[in-house]
């Protein structure tokens, strides 16, 4: 890895007794898009508030741009792009006002920012909404928006928390592809999601955190392969049977995890794994076969659902 | 041509050492830009409020006052121009809470864009700086409008009464900076609404000396008006617009006062922002 943009060392944040990130270490290349994964309360929005230049840790050590947010936070903002979880645009104002306001913000010329916005209106697809005001867009016209905005003044590193919760399946596409352009173009992205596919379709590394510890870190594919296997066969017998087959069940595959309404049963060859079943006279009421993902991997470390 | 296609980078792009300069005139710059989509209201306001109150009671009850009163006046003068400097300090006081505390409460509890700002490189400090200087940019047009009324009304016999001006905005300066601390602190403005307009403000337009010399009130309720910047300023507007007497020693109370109220305020303001952005 060449020098990384973002470093943290033991960074940890408490409040009061609450320890939000206990001691975790990360490094974020440039031109990279690292990922927070993990389920709500995780402490993955509290690790980007640090990162974001607004919120002091605890004890540790971070360096953002090779500087400490605790002294030169001003210096480092100037150089992100923040998208929040919860948008946080002016509503009494237009969709080119905000964008507006916003590069004025980092001292960018009018001049400059009246030619920007034309362009971030056409990546954001908002050019027929340039002059209705916010509150009457949709949610995921907003998302566009807020990250239109915190690409208003071309920044180096884009940090997007939550960034397509809330929306529906098309405008995450959108959202999505939106951000893959950015990432060809040299933006560092650091995103938190506690989407598995979101993580998959993303991120290049992506570190998984639970209760405010980083339980394994790797690119998705390499996450995958080390702590799954290569499919998952997916049964159900029925919420009163499950827990019966299920002894008979472990015995046939690598590992299997026994969720309230199904079993998993973990294999390189989920459709042999399911002739077996079917060979010892057991018939599920449905089967799926599928290959592992990132939730497999969560499953396996902290043995929960990542959104439960 | 596409935001890929043209990228410069921010490290070419931001100049962090101007932002750090320049920034809460950014703030500032933003703050009117919002007021000026209400510029409308905002003049019909600057002008109906005085004109209203100024026919209604300077005029009004002023004949009736003015009767009885004889010669010797109220103060003096006529009932109007007693009454007319008190109202342009209770305007300028009235606009530059308007514009603190709507804004604060909006920055950080409706809205939350003060957290949108301060995702830039603009600070807490800077934020409560920008909010300042764009309610003193209203408070200056108020006390502008309603000055010129006061003159159209025959209000203004001194030769010093466009010193009136200044001192009503350093007046609404000095409470608005105060009321910016303290909104700053609200999690429930719906108490802020009810018990501080109703309890603390209501008092003080009425207890301040606005419609009478303030020692025309029994001793005990003349402390309220002692600790209002309302009666501060308005015997300082008084002073300006008719020679009304004030001591040297009153005039450099009144200008303390106001001083510290507003050195107090901008402090606070800036420290609670910059809190509440950290939490």
């Amino acid at each position: 890895m060449s020098e990384p943009l973002i470093s943290a060392r033991k960074l940890t944040k408490k409040f009061g007794d609450f320890i939000a990130l206990d001691a975790i270490d990360f490094d974020v290349a440039k031109g990279e898009a690292f990922g927070f994964l993990g389920p709500n309360g995780a402490g993955k929005s509290t690790a980007m508030r640090i990162i974001g230049a607004t919120s002091q840790r605890t004890s540790g050590e971070i360096t953002i741009l090779g500087k400490d947010p605790e002294v030169d936070g001003p210096q480092i903002r100037a150089h992100l792009g923040v998208v929040p979880q919860q948008d946080n645009l002016d509503q009494q104002l237009s969709v080119t006002e905000n964008l507006y306001i916003y590069g004025r913000y980092f001292g960018l010329s009018r001049k400059f920012v009246k030619g920007k916005i034309e362009e971030l209106l056409t990546f954001a697809q908002l050019e027929e909404k340039r002059n209705a005001k916010v509150e009457s867009l949709s949610g995921g016209m907003k998302r566009r928006l807020t990250i239109a905005r915190a690409l208003v003044s071309e920044p180096e590193i884009l940090i997007l928390d939550e960034p397509t919760t809330g929306l529906d399946p098309q405008a995450r596409h959108i959202l999505w592809d939106r951000l893959f352009r950015l990432k060809e173009v040299g933006v560092t992205l650091v995103i938190t999601t506690h989407f598995m596919d979101e993580a998959e379709q993303l991120c290049d590394r992506l570190i998984v955190m639970d209760r405010g510890k980083i339980m394994a870190e790797g690119s998705p594919a390499q996450l995958i392969k080390d702590f799954s296997t290569r499919e998952v066969l997916e049964v159900r017998f029925g919420s009163e049977r499950n827990s019966e087959v299920a002894n008979t069940l472990r015995e046939l595959c690598e590992r299997m995890e026994e969720l309230p309404d199904r079993i998993l049963l973990y294999s390189e060859d989920g459709e042999s794994l399911l002739e077996k079943i079917y060979a010892i006279n057991l018939h599920p009421k449905t089967s799926l076969v599928r290959r592992s993902s990132l939730e497999d991997v969560f499953l396996r470390l902290t043995g929960r659902t990542l959104i439960e | 041509m596409s935001i890929t296609q043209t990228r410069q980078g921010s490290l070419r792009l931001v100049n962090a050492a101007r932002v750090q300069a320049r920034g809460s005139l950014y703030v500032a710059e933003a703050q009117i830009h919002t007021m000026l989509k209400w510029i409308w209201l905002i003049i019909l306001t600057a002008i109906a409020n005085p004109v209203l109150y100024l026919i209604s009671i300077g005029i009004g009850v002023g004949s009736f006052i003015d009767k009885n009163a004889g010669l010797a006046g109220v103060d003096g003068v006529k009932y109007l121009t007693f009454l007319a400097p008190a109202l342009l300090a209770a305007a300028a006081i009235q606009g530059a809470m308007d514009e603190t505390v709507f804004p604060t409460i909006q920055g950080f509890k409706w809205y939350k864009n003060f957290f949108a700002i301060n995702s830039t490189p603009l600070t807490g400090n800077q934020i409560a700086t920008g909010v300042f200087l764009a309610a003193l940019f209203r408070v200056f047009f108020t006390v502008l409008i309603y000055w010129f009324v006061m003159l159209a009304f025959g209000a203004l016999e001194s030769e010093r009464a466009w010193l009136a001006i200044p001192t009503a905005i350093f007046a609404g300066a000095a409470f608005g900076a105060l009321l910016q601390a303290l909104a700053a602190l609200l999690e429930d403005e719906n108490f802020f609404f009810t018990v501080f307009s109703r309890f603390i403000m209501m008092p003080l337009f009425l207890f301040s000396g606005t419609f009478y010399p303030l020692n025309a009130m029994p001793i005990f309720l003349q402390w309220i008006g002692w600790i209002s910047p309302l009666w501060h300023a308005t015997e300082l507007g008084r002073y300006m617009t008719y020679h009304h007497a004030i001591s040297t020693l009153m005039l450099w109370v009144h200008l303390i006062f106001l001083t510290i109220l507003l050195v107090i305020g901008i402090y606070f303001s800036r420290r609670f922002y910059t809190e509440r952005l950290a939490k």
